[in-house]
C-alpha cells in the first residue's frame, strides 16, 4: 500500500523539486493528450516548445509575453505572502492601459519627452486605484478581496470596451472600436532591433530585483510575511494589518497598472476592446509555480509565456484549437498543487 | 480484528483490568514511547505522571484507540485486545475526558450530551443524566446552553457524557488545569466516589500535590520511558518532582520586595468593550504594578485574560490615554510597537501564532518584537547578522534547546520556545513585563528558569505583571496577588496575608473582608 506520512520538518528539496515535477507530469500529460486526439505527439512536441524559440525573434516574443507575467507575479506573490489575495491584477492592468493611454491621446500633438514618463505614472496610478476600491472595502468593512478584486475586473472590460468604442474611439478609424494610433513619442524603445521586444522586458528585471529585496531585507517584507504566517503574531509585533493590506494590495495594482501600461504603449501600440490575453490570471499561476519567490517566478514566467507562444504555433502548424494553452496552464497548477503535497509529506510504500 | 469480548466479564482478583506491555511509538525525529509498561486496576486511581513531552498523550491516545503503536500489547481483564479505534475502546468500556472539550456552545447541555452518544435528545436522557449527576455529586441542568456554562460546568458535562456509557476505566487529561480550588476538590470527592464503586481510573497530571491527594499507584515517565512506579502517599511532592525531572530540584523561595520603588505601570479606570460575543469585556481596572514587584493576577481561564494582555500590550488600544500610565506617560492610545519603544515588553499566552510565528526561523522570531530595541536592523533593512546574534543570546542565556538560530520556531518544544520568548522580552532590558501563562505546558525544569529569571528581572527594577491559572506559581513569584473575574478585578492583597483558599474566593468573582488590602 502507498501511503503518505508527514514529514517533521518541511522539505527544502521538494520546494524546489515540486515545480520541476509538476512540469514533467504536465508535459506527459500533455503529450498523451495529443495523442488521444490523434496528432502526431513528436510533432506537437516540437510545435509547443522547440519552434517557437528556434529563431531570435521567438526569444524575444518570448521576453516580450513574460515581461508582463512577471511584473504582476512578483507584485501579487507579495500579497499572496501576506495573505492578501488580489485575483483582480486583470483589471488593475486593464485600468492601467486606459489611463495610460488617456495621456497618450492627450498628448497625441505633443513630441515632449515627458509624455512617457507622465504615461507610465498614469498606467501605474490607475492600476493602483482599481486596487484601492478591494482594499477600502477590506480595511472598512471586511469584504472578502477575492471577490471584489475578481469581480471588479469584469467591470474594467466592460469599461474598457465601453470607452474604446465611446470617448475614447479613433475619430478617423471608421467607426472601428479602437483608440488612434500611439505616436512615437508614446511608444516604448525598443531594445532588440527587428523585434518586438520592448524597454517593458528590463523593467520586469528590475522588478524582480527590488521585489526580492523588499521580501527578505526590508523591515516592510517581514512584516508582510508575518502578516500572511500568523496575523497575531504581527498585531503583537505591533505591525498594523489595514496598512499592509493597503500595501500589498497597492503593489499589486500598481504592478499590473504599469504592466498595462506597456502592453499599450508596447507591443499593441494603441488602445483596443481587448489588451491582454488573461496575463493578469496567468500571473497567479506564475506566482505559485514561482514558489512566491521573485527569482522563481522569473523562471515560471518564461516558461508560461512558453505556452502561449506553443499554443499559437500549434494551432498555425497543427491546426489545434487555442485552448491547448489554457489546457496546458490549467494542468500546470492543478499538478503543481497535488506535488506541494510532498513538501509536507512523504510517500512511503508499506 | 479483536477478540469478541463482552465489556461486563469479571475480573478475578488480581487480574489487572488492563495491562498494556511494551508499548512503543516512534515519530519522525522521536521516540514517543519506548517500551512502556502500565497496569491499571479496579477501583485504584492510578497516576500518570510525566513532564510535558515525556509521552503520557501518546500512552493515552493509544490505550484510547486514537493512536496505533509500533509494537506492544494491550489486554483487557488478561486477554489481548485490538484497540483500533475509540469506538473500540468505548466498547470495552474505557472512557476519556479530554483536556480539550468538544461541546457545541449554542446547544444545550442535553443536546450536547446526545450528540457525543449518538442518540435522541429525549425526556429519558435527561432522567438518565439527572440521575448520574445527582447520584455522584455532579449538578447540571440539562437545559442550559453551553455558552451560560463555567469551565467548571462544562467538565461536568463531558463527565457525565463519560458516565452514561456505564464504563470501567475513566481516563481523565490534565482535568484541573481549567479548574478553580473549590472545583478541584468537588471533582476530587467525585472522582474518589466513583473509585470506590470500582472503577479504574487512569489520572494524567504533572501537578504532585494533587497526585498525592488523589491517586494510589503512580507512573512516572520520562522522555517516553517508565522510570519508575510509585506509591504517591508514601513520597514527598519533592521525591516525586526528582523522579519526574530525573535530577534534585532546586527549592525555588522567593524573597520579598517592600513598596519603595516607583509605579511604573498603573492601570486608572481601564475599560474595553467586547467586539463579539466570544469577547470579555474588562471594565473599570484599577492596577499599580512598582519598580522591583511581581504582582500576579491569578484567574479560571476565559475571564478576560487575553483581553487585559491585548490592553496592556496596545494590540487593542484604549479611549482614554490616561486609562493607561507606563514611566508616567499616559500611552492608552498609543499602538504596541509604540508602547514596546518606551519600554512595555509582553508574553502573551499563546506560543504558537501570538507570540511567534511557527514557520520563521528562531532569529526572525527574535527580529518580530526586538528589533526596535535591540537595532536588529537599519532603519528601513532588517540585518540577517544581527537578528542571529541576538538569537543566539537568547539560546545561550536561556537555555534553549534547539539546533540553533536557523530552526523553525515550530519545530521546538513547548518549553523551550517558551524560554526563547520569555528571554526575548528580557533581554530586551523592558521597564515593565506583562507575562500571561508564562509556564503553561512547560515542564518543570523550564518552568522553575522563567521563574528565576522574572525574578531577576524585578531584582533589577523593572516591574513585572503575572496573569496566570497556576496558584502556585503566583504564590511562589509574587508580591501581591489579585484575581481577573469576568472582565473586574479584585482587590490585590500582599501575598503574605492570603491563603489559597482565599484567592480561590477572588477568582469567584468574590470580595474579602478583614484582609489588609
Amino acid at each position: 500500500m502507498i501511503a503518505l506520512q508527514r514529514r517533521a520538518d518541511p522539505s527544502r528539496l521538494m520546494g524546489y523539486l515540486a515545480p520541476l515535477l509538476a512540469l514533467g507530469i504536465t508535459l506527459l500529460a500533455g503529450l498523451m493528450l495529443f495523442a488521444i486526439l490523434g496528432v502526431p505527439v513528436g510533432a506537437a512536441f516540437y510545435a509547443f516548445f522547440i519552434e517557437p524559440v528556434s529563431s531570435l525573434y521567438g526569444w524575444a516574443e518570448l521576453g516580450v509575453k513574460a515581461a508582463p507575467l512577471i511584473i504582476i507575479a512578483v507584485a501579487l506573490s507579495i500579497g499572496f505572502r501576506a495573505q492578501v489575495w488580489n485575483i483582480g491584477a486583470e483589471g488593475q492592468l486593464i485600468l492601467g492601459g486606459i489611463t495610460g493611454a488617456a495621456v497618450a491621446l492627450m498628448f497625441h500633438q505633443n513630441d515632449g519627452w515627458y509624455v512617457l514618463p507622465l504615461m507610465v505614472l498614469a498606467g501605474i496610478a490607475g492600476g493602483m486605484a482599481w486596487a484601492a476600491i478591494p482594499a477600502l472595502l477590506k480595511t472598512r468593512f471586511n469584504v472578502n478581496e477575492i471577490l471584489t478584486s475578481l469581480m471588479l475586473t469584469y467591470v474594467a472590460v466592460l469599461l474598457l470596451s465601453w470607452l474604446v468604442s465611446g470617448p475614447m474611439r479613433d475619430p478617423d478609424g471608421f467607426n472601428f472600436p479602437e483608440s488612434r494610433m500611439f505616436h512615437d513619442a508614446a511608444l516604448l524603445p525598443r531594445i532588440l532591433e527587428g523585434t518586438r521586444l520592448h524597454a517593458g522586458a528590463m523593467v520586469a528585471v528590475g522588478v524582480v530585483l527590488a521585489g526580492w529585496i523588499l521580501l527578505t531585507r526590508t523591515l516592510l517584507g517581514f512584516a508582510l510575511r508575518v502578516n500572511g504566517a500568523a496575523p497575531r503574531a504581527g498585531a503583537h509585533a505591533g505591525f498594523s494589518q489595514p496598512k499592509l493590506i493597503w500595501t500589498a494590495l497597492m503593489i499589486g495594482g500598481g504592478c499590473a497598472g504599469l504592466a498595462g501600461l506597456f502592453e499599450v504603449a508596447g507591443p499593441i501600440g494603441q488602445l483596443l476592446p481587448s489588451i491582454s490575453p488573461g496575463y493578469g490570471f496567468t500571473a497567479i499561476i506564475v506566482a505559485f509555480l514561482g514558489r512566491l519567490h521573485p527569482v522563481g517566478v522569473l523562471f515560471a514566467g518564461l516558461i508560461m509565456a512558453l505556452s502561449y507562444l506553443g499554443g499559437e504555433s500549434a494551432q498555425i502548424t497543427l491546426s489545434l484549437p487555442l485552448a491547448v494553452t489554457g489546457v496546458f496552464q490549467g494542468m500546470l497548477l492543478f499538478f503543481l498543487l497535488a506535488t506541494d503535497v510532498l513538501i509536507n509529506y512523504r510517500v512511503v510504500f508499506k | 480484528m479483536p477478540e469478541p469480548i463482552s465489556p461486563k466479564a469479571e475480573t478475578g482478583n488480581g487480574v489487572p483490568l488492563v495491562e498494556m506491555r511494551g508499548i512503543s511509538k516512534a515519530y519522525p525525529g522521536c521516540l514517543a514511547n519506548d517500551s512502556i509498561d502500565l497496569k491499571l486496576h479496579s477501583g485504584g486511581v492510578h497516576a500518570l505522571l510525566g513532564e510535558n513531552g515525556a509521552g503520557k498523550s501518546t500512552l493515552v491516545k493509544i490505550l484510547y484507540g486514537l493512536l496505533a503503536s509500533d509494537s506492544g500489547e494491550i489486554h483487557w481483564q488478561g486477554e489481548p485486545v485490538h484497540i483500533s479505534s475509540p469506538a473500540v475502546a468505548r466498547e470495552l468500556g474505557i472512557a476519556m475526558v479530554f483536556q480539550h472539550f468538544s461541546l457545541f456552545d449554542s446547544l444545550n447541555v442535553l443536546e450536547n450530551i446526545a450528540l457525543g452518544m449518538d442518540v435522541d435528545a429525549d425526556d429519558a436522557l435527561e432522567q438518565r443524566i439527572s440521575d448520574v449527576s445527582t447520584r455522584y455529586g455532579l449538578p447540571l441542568d440539562p437545559r442550559r446552553s453551553v455558552y451560560s456554562l463555567s469551565v467548571g460546568e462544562r467538565q461536568r458535562i463531558e463527565i457525565v457524557r463519560c458516565l452514561l456509557q456505564d464504563p470501567r476505566l475513566l481516563i481523565m487529561d490534565e482535568p484541573t488545569s481549567v479548574l478553580t480550588p473549590a472545583e478541584v476538590s468537588e471533582l476530587f470527592a467525585t472522582l474518589k466516589r466513583l473509585a470506590e464503586e470500582g472503577m479504574a481510573i487512569l489520572y494524567i497530571s504533572h501537578k504532585l500535590e494533587e497526585i498525592r491527594q488523589l491517586c494510589d499507584e503512580a507512573t512516572i515517565l520520562r522522555l517516553g520511558r517508565k522510570v519508575a512506579e510509585a506509591d504517591p502517599r508514601a513520597e514527598s511532592a519533592r521525591s516525586l518532582a526528582s523522579l519526574m525531572m530525573g535530577s534534585e530540584v532546586p527549592l525555588m523561595q522567593a524573597k520579598r520586595q517592600a513598596d519603595v520603588g516607583e509605579v511604573l505601570l498603573a492601570l486608572d479606570e481601564l475599560s474595553l468593550p467586547a467586539v463579539d460575543n466570544h469577547d470579555i469585556a474588562l471594565k473599570n481596572l484599577h492596577l499599580q504594578v512598582r519598580a522591583g514587584q511581581i504582582v500576579g493576577i491569578a484567574g479560571v481561564a476565559g475571564n478576560g485574560q487575553d483581553e487585559l494582555l491585548q490592553a496592556l500590550s496596545g494590540e487593542r488600544r484604549l479611549a482614554q490615554a490616561e486609562a493607561l500610565t507606563l514611566c508616567g506617560e499616559a500611552v492608552g492610545r498609543q499602538g504596541a510597537a509604540l508602547r514596546r519603544q518606551k519600554g512595555l515588553c509582553c508574553v502573551p499566552e499563546e506560543r504558537l501564532g501570538h507570540a511567534a510565528v511557527p514557520s520563521l526561523s528562531l532569529s526572525e522570531n527574535a527580529f518580530l518584537t526586538a528589533h526596535h530595541r535591540k537595532s536588529l536592523g537599519f532603519s528601513w533593512f532588517t540585518s540577517a547578522s544581527r537578528s542571529r546574534r541576538f538569537a543566539r543570546e537568547i539560546i545561550e542565556r536561556f537555555n534553549v534547546q534547539c539546533h540553533g538560530p536557523q530552526s523553525l520556531a515550530s519545530s521546538l518544544s513547548g518549553g523551550n520556545l517558551q524560554k526563547f520568548i520569555v528571554g526575548r522580552e528580557i533581554l530586551q532590558a523592558p521597564r515593565v513585563l506583562v507575562v500571561s501563562q508564562p509556564t503553561w505546558g512547560v515542564d518543570a525544569g523550564a518552568a522553575l528558569a522563567i521563574h528565576e529569571a522574572l525574578r531577576e528581572l524585578a531584582d533589577q527594577g523593572a516591574a513585572v505583571l503575572m496573569i496566570s491559572q497556576d496558584l502556585d506559581e503566583l504564590m511562589q513569584n509574587c508580591e501581591y496577588i489579585g484575581a481577573l473575574c469576568a472582565g473586574r478585578l479584585s482587590d490585590f492583597h500582599r501575598v503574605q496575608d492570603i491563603t489559597v483558599q482565599q484567592v480561590g474566593l477572588l477568582m469567584g468573582g468574590e470580595q474579602l473582608s478583614g484582609v489588609e488590602a
